[in-house]
Parts: C-alpha cells; sequence; structure tokens
C-alpha cells in the first residue's frame, strides 16, 4: 500500500457512497448536494490522474454551473414533491438488478481485458505542458478542430433551445434565463 | 516540498487569512465612515478616537446575541451555510500575488501564497464559482419564504454575471498570453502599462459583474431589504450572521484585489525593484481606492429592478463581454 | 501504484449506480441526475485510459472536454424542459408526464 493507493482508495470510496446516496436520498436537495460531494471525488481522481486542467474545468461547469442548475431547479419545482411520498416507482427493483447486473458484468470482463490488468502501470507524460498540448490540439487542424466546433454549436443550439423551451407562456419576465 | 517553503507558506497563509479578518471588521468601518460623510454625516465617532474601536463593539455585540435555529430549518445544512459562504472568500486570494520575489534570511522568498501557479485564472473561476452554494443552501434550508426568493435570486444573478466575468478575465490573458497570474502582473510594469488602459471595457466589465457577484448594491437585489427583509440570511443571527456578513465584505475585499491585480498593475509601482516590501503596500492602495469605488455606487446608486437586472446581465454586459473578447483577440493575433 | 483497473472499477460502479437512478427515481430531476454521475464515470474512464495507455496523444483530454460541452448542454436543456413542464402542469414525475400533445 503506497500513499497514493490510501488516497485513492479514501476518495474513491467517499466517492461511491455520495454517488448512492445521490439516488438513495429522499430529499432532492439533499440528493444535489451528495451529487456535489461526488463530482468533487471525481475532480480529485483526475487530480491522481494529472489532469489538473480536467479537474478544474469539472468544478468550474460541473459544480459551478450543473449541480447549481440542478438546486435550482428543484428549488423552483419544490412544491411538487413532498418526501413522504415514495421517490422511487414501483419497478425500482428491476433498475437495481439491472444496475447490479450491469457492474457484475463490466467487472468480470475488465478481468479478461489485458489492458486493463493490474499489471499496466502509467506511462511517463510527456515532455511538453499538458494544458498548451490540449490547447493546440483542439484547435488544430490536424487535431480536433472538428469535433471542437461541433461543440461550440452544439452549446449554442442548447442555449438557444433552452430559452426557446423556458419561455414563459405570458411575457412576464419574472424568471432570469437558465443557461 | 522542503520545511523553509513550507514556514513560509504557512506565515503567508496566516496572514492573509488573520489579514482578511481584520480587513472585514475594519472595511465596515470604513464603509459606514464613507457612507456617513457623504450623505453629510459624522458615522460612528463613539467607540475610541474617530470611532476605530467600533468593529471591536459590533463583535462583542454579535457574540452575545442569541443564536436561533428555526423550528423547520434542515439544522445540519442551516449551520454548514455559513462556512460554506465564508470558504471560499478566504480562499480565493491564494493565487493573487503580493509582491515581487526577495531574500529574507538568505532565501529566495514569493510573497503571496500560489502565485505561480499556471492555472491561477481557472482557480479564481473555479472558487467564485462555488461561492454559489453557501448563499443557495442558506436560503433553502432556513425554510422561510423571503429566505428561499433571496437565495433563488443571488443563484440565479451569481450564474449570470459569473459569465461576463469569466469573460473579462480573458482580455489581460490573451494580453499576457498566459493564465499566470504573476506572469500577468509582470506583463504591466509601469503605470502606462496596466491593462485598464488596453482594456477599459473588459476592467468596467469585470467590476460590475464582480459587484453582482458579490450582490452589492446596485445588485443587491437578493437581500434588498424592503422586498425580502433581509434575503438569504433573514433567519441568520448572533455569530452565523456575522459569518455571512464577513463572507461578503471578504469578497468584496477580494473583487478589488483580483481587479488591481488584472488591470491596475498588480503590486508594481514606483521603487519596488529596489524595495519589494513596498509591493503589498500598493496592491493594499489599489484594492482600497477599489473598495472605496464600491461604496460610492453603493451610496450614490438606486437599486435595479430584478427583471432588469437579469435584462442587463444578459442582453447588456455578456454581449459587451464577448465583442471586447473578440477585438482583443484580433488585435492580439494581428499587432503580435 | 494505482492499476488502471481501480478507476475502471470505480467509474463502473458510478455508473451503474447512475443507471439505477435513471431507472427508479420518479423525480425528472433525479433522472437528470442520474444521467450525470453516468457522463461523469464516461469521462473519469476516459481520463483513465489516456493517462495509462496513450498518455502521449492528447485524445483523452480533448474527448473529455467535449463531453463537458456535451453535459452542459444536456443539463441546461433537460431543465428548461423540466422547468416548462411544471409551469404548464404543476408536475416533475415523470410517470405522470405521458401524453404526446396536450
Amino acid at each position: 500500500m503506497t500513499i497514493a493507493q490510501i488516497i485513492f482508495i479514501a476518495i474513491s470510496a467517499i466517492t461511491v457512497i455520495a454517488s448512492i446516496l445521490v439516488v438513495a436520498s429522499r430529499n432532492l436537495v439533499h440528493a444535489a448536494l451528495w451529487l456535489v460531494l461526488s463530482l468533487a471525488g471525481v475532480a480529485v481522481l483526475f487530480v491522481l490522474l494529472q489532469a489538473s486542467f480536467l479537474a478544474v474545468v469539472q468544478v468550474v461547469i460541473y459544480i459551478g454551473a450543473i449541480a447549481i442548475l440542478i438546486i435550482f431547479a428543484v428549488m423552483l419545482t419544490r412544491r411538487v414533491m413532498r418526501e413522504t411520498k415514495p421517490q422511487v416507482n414501483r419497478y425500482w427493483w428491476i433498475g437495481a438488478l439491472a444496475a447490479l447486473l450491469l457492474f457484475v458484468t463490466l467487472v468480470v470482463i475488465l478481468n479478461q481485458v489485458p489492458s486493463a490488468a493490474s499489471s499496466v502501470s502509467e506511462l511517463p507524460l510527456p515532455e511538453e505542458d499538458l494544458l498548451s498540448m490540449l490547447g493546440t490540439a483542439l484547435v488544430d487542424v490536424d487535431g480536433f478542430v472538428l469535433p471542437f466546433e461541433v461543440a461550440s454549436v452544439l452549446l449554442l443550439a442548447a442555449l438557444i433551445g433552452s430559452l426557446v423551451i423556458a419561455r414563459p407562456i405570458k411575457l412576464d419576465a419574472e424568471e432570469g434565463d437558465e443557461a | 516540498m522542503d520545511i523553509p517553503h513550507l514556514v513560509e507558506w504557512t506565515i503567508e497563509s496566516i496572514v492573509i487569512v488573520v489579514g482578511l479578518i481584520a480587513g472585514f471588521a475594519y472595511l465596515t468601518l470604513f464603509e459606514r465612515k464613507i457612507l456617513a460623510r457623504i450623505q453629510v454625516r459624522i458615522g460612528p465617532n463613539r467607540a475610541g478616537p474617530w470611532g476605530l474601536l467600533q468593529p471591536v463593539a459590533d463583535g462583542i455585540k454579535l457574540i452575545f446575541k442569541e443564536e436561533l435555529i428555526p423550528n423547520r430549518a434542515d439544522k445540519l445544512l442551516f449551520v454548514l451555510a455559513p462556512v460554506i459562504t465564508v470558504v471560499p472568500a478566504l480562499i480565493v486570494l491564494a493565487v493573487v500575488p503580493l509582491g515581487p520575489d526577495m531574500m529574507i534570511f538568505g532565501h529566495n522568498v514569493t510573497l503571496g501564497i500560489a502565485g505561480d501557479v499556471n492555472v491561477g485564472v481557472l482557480y479564481i473561476m473555479a472558487v467564485s464559482s462555488i461561492a454559489v452554494y453557501g448563499i443557495a443552501i442558506a436560503g433553502w434550508s432556513s425554510s422561510n419564504k423571503y429566505a428561499l426568493m433571496g437565495g433563488l435570486r443571488a443563484t440565479a444573478q451569481m450564474i449570470s454575471y459569473e459569465l461576463a466575468l469569466g469573460l473579462a478575465f480573458v482580455g489581460p490573458i490573451l494580453l499576457a498570453n498566459s493564465m499566470n497570474l504573476m506572469d500577468i502582473v509582470n506583463a504591466q510594469r509601469g503605470l502606462l502599462g496596466w491593462y485598464i488602459w488596453l482594456q477599459p471595457l473588459g476592467f468596467i466589465i469585470f467590476l460590475l459583474a464582480g459587484i453582482a457577484e458579490v450582490n452589492r448594491d446596485p445588485f443587491d437585489m437578493p437581500e434588498a431589504e424592503q422586498e425580502l427583509t433581509a434575503g438569504y440570511h433573514a433567519e441568520y443571527s448572533g455569530m452565523k450572521f456575522a459569518l455571512m456578513f464577513m463572507a461578503e465584505y471578504d469578497k468584496m475585499i477580494a473583487v478589488s484585489m483580483i481587479a488591481a491585480t488584472l488591470f491596475l498593475g498588480g503590486f508594481w509601482g514606483p521603487f519596488v525593484e529596489q524595495i519589494p516590501l513596498l509591493g503589498p503596500v500598493y496592491l493594499l492602495i489599489k484594492t482600497i481606492f477599489l473598495l472605496f469605488v464600491m461604496i460610492w455606487m453603493r451610496a450614490t446608486l438606486v437599486r435595479f429592478r430584478y427583471d432588469r437586472l437579469m435584462a442587463f446581465g444578459w442582453k447588456v454586459l455578456l454581449p459587451l463581454a464577448l465583442v471586447n473578447v473578440v477585438v482583443t483577440a484580433v488585435i492580439v493575433l494581428v499587432g503580435g | 501504484m494505482i492499476p488502471l483497473s481501480w478507476y475502471l472499477i470505480v467509474a463502473a460502479a458510478i455508473f451503474c449506480i447512475g443507471i439505477y437512478g435513471v431507472l427508479a427515481r420518479k423525480n425528472a430531476v433525479g433522472i437528470l441526475m442520474g444521467i450525470e454521475l453516468m457522463l461523469n464515470a464516461v469521462i473519469l474512464n476516459l481520463v483513465a485510459f489516456w493517462r495509462y495507455l496513450t498518455p502521449s496523444l492528447i485524445g483523452g483530454q480533448a474527448f473529455a472536454v467535449i463531453v463537458f460541452a456535451v453535459a452542459a448542454s444536456e443539463a441546461a436543456v433537460g431543465l428548461a424542459l423540466i422547468i416548462s413542464i411544471y409551469r404548464r402542469h404543476s408536475t416533475v414525475v415523470a410517470d405522470e408526464i405521458n401524453m404526446l400533445k396536450w
């Protein structure tokens, strides 16, 4: 057991437990806050994988934007779901079974894939600055410029789409935009 | 990760945190004094000479107030919310360089904890995006409709203005060609090198969005006394209220200090190269000037209406910030 | 030294928990949270594979960045839909939203 392994086990335990509480909490605001903890755990795992830029992006986008939007939506729609009513539908046990089955299958398959075996160790990182490598790759014509542009078009479409969808029926400018 | 560095970081962290706490206390006095002067009053002048002990008296009063927790509140979150609000305000300044390198007892000491980290600007973005949580949780856990409204307004306002704030960062990043705050500061030597001359629009957008981020007048909708009684901290009392209050003022200090770093040349000023210790002093002077501007705006301007606030953020500030980014990028690309 | 399989198992666990959330939750916002968990597990997998198999190619990280953008747009549109439905019908229970047109 090295220190890195102990840190990994602690962080992933927190992450997995928080994820379980996300789907198990009766109170949706609590569920959303557990989601924040789970996302933060994944951000720490990114740091362990030496992808510090992605860790910061995880905090900015997932924790700072997506999770807060979810909390916002829960607060706006708070009246309909009382916590005393069951929070899961009547087929929840099938869902649980399916998830468990999938997990077992994935673990079994993982043990047979050679590149996932425990003997595979981290390769040395390249010499150059990873951040500038990523930056140039995203705008390089031989790199990922097309997916990058498609992603920006997707974001624009999502922005306009959510504006149109969430537009109030009567034009009372009461709400802010949720994008 | 040797011992002298650890000692250096510990001392600097303690200095920053203690400085922010003391700064909060005296910023309240500063604000009351200036508001009083602008409104042709005298301001607090009973506790100590020129009212200098007023923050201490306020602190003692708040310690002895009764701590109330509403009956139907979510108790754990209610207690946790002030802490979550304060922490981002205290840690955001970690990446701001406070002064140039200097020699102390034969060690090369950098003033500022992590001014040289290469994702400094992203760190500020990340921390400021976490800052929403304390307010949202405080509003929700109080189980009070005014608090909830305040929390909702604060959340919507902060995520809206964060976009303009983030885009205002891009100008200095492009000009300095770095996300490292130390590089950005070092690129602004001399009064004419300040980025406020190259980025006047960026500076104004940053200041406005920053004021909206910390929920100050004229963007203090989340705590508008007249319509929401006090917004998200309506149910807070005693030291928990003091923590909420402290977070707000520390965020003001942080926004001013970051604006001074990005646009006003940070710690550079006359004779800093000869006497490095002057660096923090210049940074402090610039910060206090920006704080004065914020208080001045509070004394002068009336509160926005809520829908106009959102419309201003999305329809005026965000397009302006985008135009600013595009123009800056083209000029940097063409002019080298 | 952390083996690659550990990361993959954690990601698989988060993914399966997310699937359970999507299948079992009644509240549409809860379903969305499950989807976010699943997307996060996918990103974790991408980054882990990048680190262990091809660290010299930046493709894994670039892919992860694209997934971030997709997750953000998905959350924005999904929440806009939920709020729109809530405004018209005062419900966010996925089972009660069962008419194609109204």
